[in-house]
């Protein structure tokens, strides 16, 4: 055993690759400037193209905790659907200021996170999955109840959303796109730096393999509770940019469809890597459009095939089908060798 | 100088003493792995109490034994697979400097962690592997990732279960050489089934039948024990 002091050349070379993986790499800057290039190429659907946005909002929170924590949800929408309404309460009562109501629209669905995750995450597997279905499922009920505060089934109206640094939220969706495209870029910043950081590493642990966690003395359960708060309150963030860019909170932001639709959509775009709710959202959107268009009734079943066919065929979603491509060409590459 | 003594009482009366070379034999369902899982917190004793250098820490959770330096490896290799293998025992050297909770900076700053990980993986022969996911690994040096997570934890009692199981026995040799070659002051506990590990490493062996100690000594004396030849090494002679 002759361990050195100082690391070799070869260490040192191994270590300078590991310690600059989050350098910011050119490639990253593609979902920004398509963002900015589509606001001038698409002038009329800049209102659509706003909740696109504010829904990768929605789908990058996901993938904080299904992706890099490895916790399953088909209740994320309750986060979503929290901020949706504290926004949309905030700005029907008086203020409408939208970058602080967002803020605390953000601290109410991550306080509803925080609560929530400390009981249902100290389970694993299908329980937690039917217990996030069910914390989801009160939040919608007691929503639909509390119609005096909530509107009910007939939704929150009467909001009155103030301009957002000057500028007057309009019918175009100009103000909107900006707003949202605004939040996604704060959000990406936060998510990205959160998975590069030692605890998201720790976290990437925990989805791999959570019995060794424990034996190496990591406090799991803290982790997991950490990142489930985080993660709801970007959830809630979503929420409230839907509410104040829409002026309008119906029961749909707590539904179930909600929760189930973004977890198709974070899975076509890949799971796991940050961009997967950059290329599932939209790609979600148009297969949506189009199949509406050439079946009105039946739609959704073709989304579901497509889905089927994407977990059968194309593990990993998008991206998953991006990493083979550019494995079977460095493969090529090196000459076959095997 | 009490550290890596360990106690467990009632049925297993067991010592562990520091920079022990102790190995643990028994046949299937002896309740090797049991009683793992019990001085590694995995499992709670329903009676009796367990003692690291004197203090009782049979209160204390996993996690909290792995701060005060008891460590485990796993039978069935339990990795991060989808990670590299420098990756891996960052994992472990990082959550024992205490930097693992931090959520504001990026990991590659944290340097000193990333080296001592590397050095563990130079010292282990793995350093070329460094950059591969440990799911792409042959089983043998998987064994070996296994013992350098260990390490990162720096432990003054290293729980090692069947380290070399299910690995060639051409590749083993590499195996008990790392064993052999490790720091003297860790206190070590070989769970194993291959006796030629067994006699080579341990300087003392205790025998486990259904959930009991049935006999502790030195290699020699075990080996020559009438009792021990019956319920275990004769099982060996009938296969």
């Amino acid at each position: 055993m002759t361990a050195t002091a100082a690391p070799t050349p070869r260490a040192a070379s191994v270590v300078e690759v590991f310690a600059h993986r989050h350098r910011f790499r050119v490639a990253e800057a593609l979902p920004w400037v398509a963002a900015v290039a589509l606001y001038f190429l698409f002038p009329d659907y800049l209102a659509l193209g706003a909740q696109i946005l504010a829904t990768i909002v929605f789908a990058l929170s996901l993938d904080l905790i299904l992706g890099y924590a490895g916790i399953i949800t088909l209740g994320h929408a309750a986060f979503f659907g929290t901020g949706a309404y504290v926004a949309g309460l905030l700005a029907a009562h008086g203020w409408g200021e939208p970058i602080t109501g967002l803020i605390v629209a953000a601290l109410a669905a991550a306080l509803v996170g925080a609560v929530s995750g400390a009981v249902v995450l100290r389970t694993t597997g299908l329980t937690l999955l039917m217990l996030t279905l069910v914390v989801a499922s009160m939040l919608y009920e007691t929503a639909n109840k509390a119609s005096a505060i909530t509107g009910g089934a007939d939704g929150l109206g009467g909001m009155n959303v103030w301009p957002v640094l000057g500028c007057q939220f309009d019918l175009y969706g100009r103000t909107a796109y900006w707003y949202c495209l605004a939040v996604l870029f704060v959000c990406w910043l936060i998510a990205r730096a959160i998975v590069h950081s030692p605890f998201g590493r720790s976290l990437t642990g925990i989805r791999e393999n959570e019995r060794r966690m424990h034996a190496i003395g990591s406090p799991v359960f803290l982790r997991r509770v950490t990142i489930y708060t985080i993660a709801a309150g970007m959830a809630g963030a979503a929420g409230a940019l839907v509410a104040q860019t829409t002026a309008f909170v119906g029961l749909g932001v707590l539904s179930f469809d909600r929760s189930g639709e973004i977890l198709i959509m974070l899975i076509l775009g890949g799971v796991g890597w940050l961009y997967g709710a950059f290329i599932g959202v939209p790609l979600f959107m148009i297969l949506q459009d189009r199949f509406a268009a050439i079946d009105p009734v039946y739609w959704y079943f073709w989304i579901g095939l497509t889905l089927v066919l994407v977990v059968v065929f194309a593990p990993g979603g998008a991206h998953g089908l991006a990493d083979r491509i550019l494995r079977a060409r460095r493969r090529a590459a090196a000459g076959g060798r095997p | 100088m009490s550290f890596g003594a360990l106690r467990v009482a009632n049925a297993i009366d067991f010592r562990l003493e520091p920079g022990a070379r102790h190995a643990l034999i028994g046949p299937n369902g002896a309740g090797k792995t049991t009683f793992v899982n019990l001085v590694t917190g995995a499992l709670t004793p329903s009676e009796g109490r367990i003692l690291l250098g004197g203090d009782d820490i049979t209160a204390l959770v996993q996690a909290q034994r792995v701060k005060l330096g008891l460590v485990r490896t796993f039978q069935i290799t339990a990795l991060f697979r989808g990670l590299t293998v420098l990756e891996n025992v960052t994992l472990a050297v990082g959550e024992r400097l205490g930097a693992a909770g931090d959520i504001f900076r990026p990991a590659g700053t944290r340097r000193a962690v990333i080296e001592e990980a590397f050095l563990l993986l130079e010292r282990l022969g793995i350093a070329d592997e460094a950059l591969r996911p440990v799911r792409e690994l042959a089983y043998g040096r998987q064994r070996l990732v296994e013992i350098a997570v260990a390490l990162g934890l720096d432990p003054k009692v290293l729980l090692l279960d069947e380290p070399a199981a299910g690995v060639p026995s051409a590749e083993s040799g590499t195996i008990i050489e790392v064993i052999e070659q490790l720091p003297a002051e860790i206190a070590l506990l070989i769970i194993e089934h291959d006796m030629d590990l067994v006699f080579r490493l341990a300087r003392r062996i205790t025998v486990l039948v259904q959930g009991a100690v049935l006999v502790e000594g030195p290699p020699a004396e075990i080996a020559a024990d009438p009792r021990v030849r019956q319920v275990y090494l004769g099982e060996r002679e009938h296969a």
